[in-house]
């Protein structure tokens, strides 16, 4: 259905603006779908459990700016450290929410509410609220996510090896299998015995380090890192995958379904200046297309109705 | 540790003795009453939010419809509407886009925290397509004394109008039948389908009035900074629900008073004047809110662990 969608879609911007399908603008279109993709991916692994995690975007920015400090302190700094700096810190906050949440047993918006606020905050403590621009950053730093390897942009091969490591996760690895079972019914998951706490640990981690990840890659592929930086971000995040048909209520979600909500997303941004819409516009239409196409996923759930007397006043009717 | 409330009246407390020995400008009448303007408009919004919430829903468009609002009356100022119109307008306004959050989730059976994410882009993305990178700066005269005007010279209207609304919806939420049905509906929204609650219609109120109060919140605070802008009020929804969940509501719902969000409102403003008394840069607030918040719901948890449970 959503793939029907996005064809017709691209379709109709093809018309209006061939341009769109050239090589060029379908490169930037991977380029920017990418971080969206791989974050949407893990947001997905915490909605699977019927967990959120709202503080990735936060990490992202905190990470992305204890980075660029870093670079803009050691401009020589070899990639590979900043790669294992980011993961590391990523990781690091990742597991302060997953202990909050696996070993105190809070609700996971709560928990990463507050560590949404406290990330957020702690970028501006860092940095004293400056901003890191262009010019201050060591040349590798800015130039690995954006160099090419046959071809793509070293973010899209990123994004292409961690959606195959979720894909596997959770349709071939026990690890993931477990988290359907939890997001389902946690307390069959428990009786079969599943280790609920050690499940969610390790999901809030693993958001965490690619959050990490993708906060480095984000402030080296628009060259500035400043307390705002993803602002809001946690938020697409979602809606790529509610798009995608993943259910916020846990146990349903697929990495195809969640790479075509983010793809449809990041089409509806990127597309507009092309079809001659003010950009001014874009958050406006993509509100409208979160809802339609939450609303048309719906519509193949409701038949199911939980409700019994939803059900009944069904049969009258037909 | 029996009750919440005793903890955040202790806080609060706590907050205000600090506060005035640390800045002697604290305990001043005046500055008082001004501090509370800074957060007059959050806390409308979280009366309405609380209940919600406890009806196991989220609202998370609150501070897209104040944009939505404030732009639509922002406009209506250019075309000469006076301050009463545009104050209806507002929560006329309001309370269309809460009905038609209300009318999502309850009519295709979506959850609330999805489509208010996609109406909060849709909300705010209106009033960015209208307006873009300009502003609106324009009001009719006596449309600044809504959220400066005082009482007196002294009380801000806005207090006043907190003050009156609180009352009511405290009364609502646990003097009425209404307010039982709401906790009922929040602990297990399908027995209380069974048990002849009309679950959907109160969802849908729930959000409706949580509409209107943002647009009231929207007419103040456009009021108050004498200007449209679409990013006005940004992320004030998590800022609301930060509240209401420090205020020991619990947001998987059907648990929470509302004399507790009140004084979690308190809370956090004292504790922001304080801070800002201190010359504390206002960011700085919000690693002391997400620490209270953690803190907050943590330490009880803990405790519960630690001390064996009496039967």
């Amino acid at each position: 259905m959503l793939i029907a969608i996005l064809c017709a879609m691209v379709m109709a911007i093809a018309v209006r603006a061939p341009v769109f399908l050239s090589a060029a603008s379908l490169d930037t279109l991977i380029t920017d779908g990418s971080i969206l993709a791989m974050m949407a991916l893990v947001q997905m692994l915490a909605l699977i459990t019927g967990g959120i995690d709202l503080s990735i975007a936060a990490s992202m920015a905190l990470v992305g700016m204890a980075t660029a400090l870093a670079s803009r302190a050691h401009p020589g700094m070899p990639v590979a450290l900043t790669v294992a700096i980011s993961l590391a810190m990523g990781l690091g906050l990742g597991a302060i929410n997953g202990a909050l949440i696996a070993a105190i047993r809070m609700p996971p918006i709560v928990v990463t509410l507050g560590t949404m606020s406290l990330y957020r905050g702690a970028v501006f403590l860092v940095s004293g609220g400056a901003w890191v621009n262009a010019h201050e950053f060591g040349p590798g730093y800015l130039a690995f996510p954006t160099d090419r390897t046959l071809g793509l942009t070293h973010i899209a091969w990123i994004a292409a090896i961690v959606i195959v490591a979720g894909h596997v996760l959770l349709n071939h690895a026990r690890a993931g299998r477990e988290l359907y079972a939890l997001g389902g019914n946690s307390s069959a998951a428990r009786y079969v015995g599943i280790d609920e706490p050690r499940a969610l640990m390790r999901v809030y981690c693993l958001t965490g380090l690619v959050s990490g990840l993708a906060g480095y890659l984000w402030v080296a592929r628009y060259a500035v890192a400043y307390t705002e930086t993803a602002l809001g971000f946690e938020l697409q995040t979602v809606a790529a995958c509610v798009i995608g048909g993943v259910s916020t209520a846990g146990g349903k979600g697929g990495v195809l379904g969640c790479l075509l909500g983010a793809a449809f997303l990041v089409i509806i941004l990127n597309s507009l200046p092309m079809i001659d819409v003010s950009p001014f516009w874009q958050m406006a239409i993509s509100g409208a297309a979160i809802l339609a196409a939450v609303i048309v996923n719906s519509r193949g759930e409701a038949r199911r109705g939980k409700v019994i007397l939803q059900r009944a006043t069904a049969k009258e009717t037909a | 540790m029996k009750r919440w409330e005793t903890v955040l009246v202790i806080l609060l407390i706590a907050i205000c003795v600090i506060n005035s020995l640390a800045s002697p400008y604290f305990l001043d009448v005046h500055n008082l009453f001004d501090s509370t303007q800074a957060f007059t408009e959050k806390a409308i919004i979280a009366l309405p939010m609380t209940l919600v919430i406890i009806g196991r829903d989220i609202d998370l468009s609150v501070a897209a419809i104040i944009a939505l609002c404030s732009t639509l009356i922002g406009w209506l100022a250019t075309l000469g509407v006076g301050t009463a119109g545009l104050l209806a307008a507002s929560v006329v306004a309001g309370t269309a886009a809460g009905a038609f959050n209300g009318a999502l989730i309850t009519r295709f059976r979506i959850q609330s925290i999805v489509v208010t994410i996609g109406t909060m882009s849709l909300f705010r993305g209106i009033s960015y397509a209208v307006l873009g990178d300009q502003a609106y700066t324009s009001y009719p005269d006596g449309f600044d004394e809504l959220g400066q005007g005082t009482l007196w010279g002294l009380v801000p209207y806005e207090l006043i109008v907190f003050a009156i609304l609180a009352i009511v919806f405290t009364v609502v939420l646990h003097r009425t039948v209404i307010g039982r049905r709401l906790f009922a509906l929040g602990n297990n929204p399908d027995a209380a389908r069974y048990s002849g609650i009309a679950v959907d219609a109160h969802r849908f109120w729930l959000f409706t009035v949580n509409g209107a109060l943002s647009g009231l919140a929207a007419a103040f605070l456009t009021s108050r900074i004498g200007a449209t802008r679409p990013n006005m009020a940004t992320s004030w929804e998590l800022d609301v629900i930060a509240v209401v969940v420090l205020g020991g509501v619990s947001i998987q719902g059907g648990r929470g008073t509302l004399p507790g969000v009140i004084l979690a409102v308190f809370v956090l403003g004292m504790l922001t004047f304080g801070l800002g008394l201190m010359n504390v840069p206002g960011i700085m607030m919000s690693i002391v809110t997400g620490l209270l918040l953690i803190v907050a719901i943590a330490v009880p948890l803990v405790i519960q662990r630690i001390v064996p449970r009496r039967v």
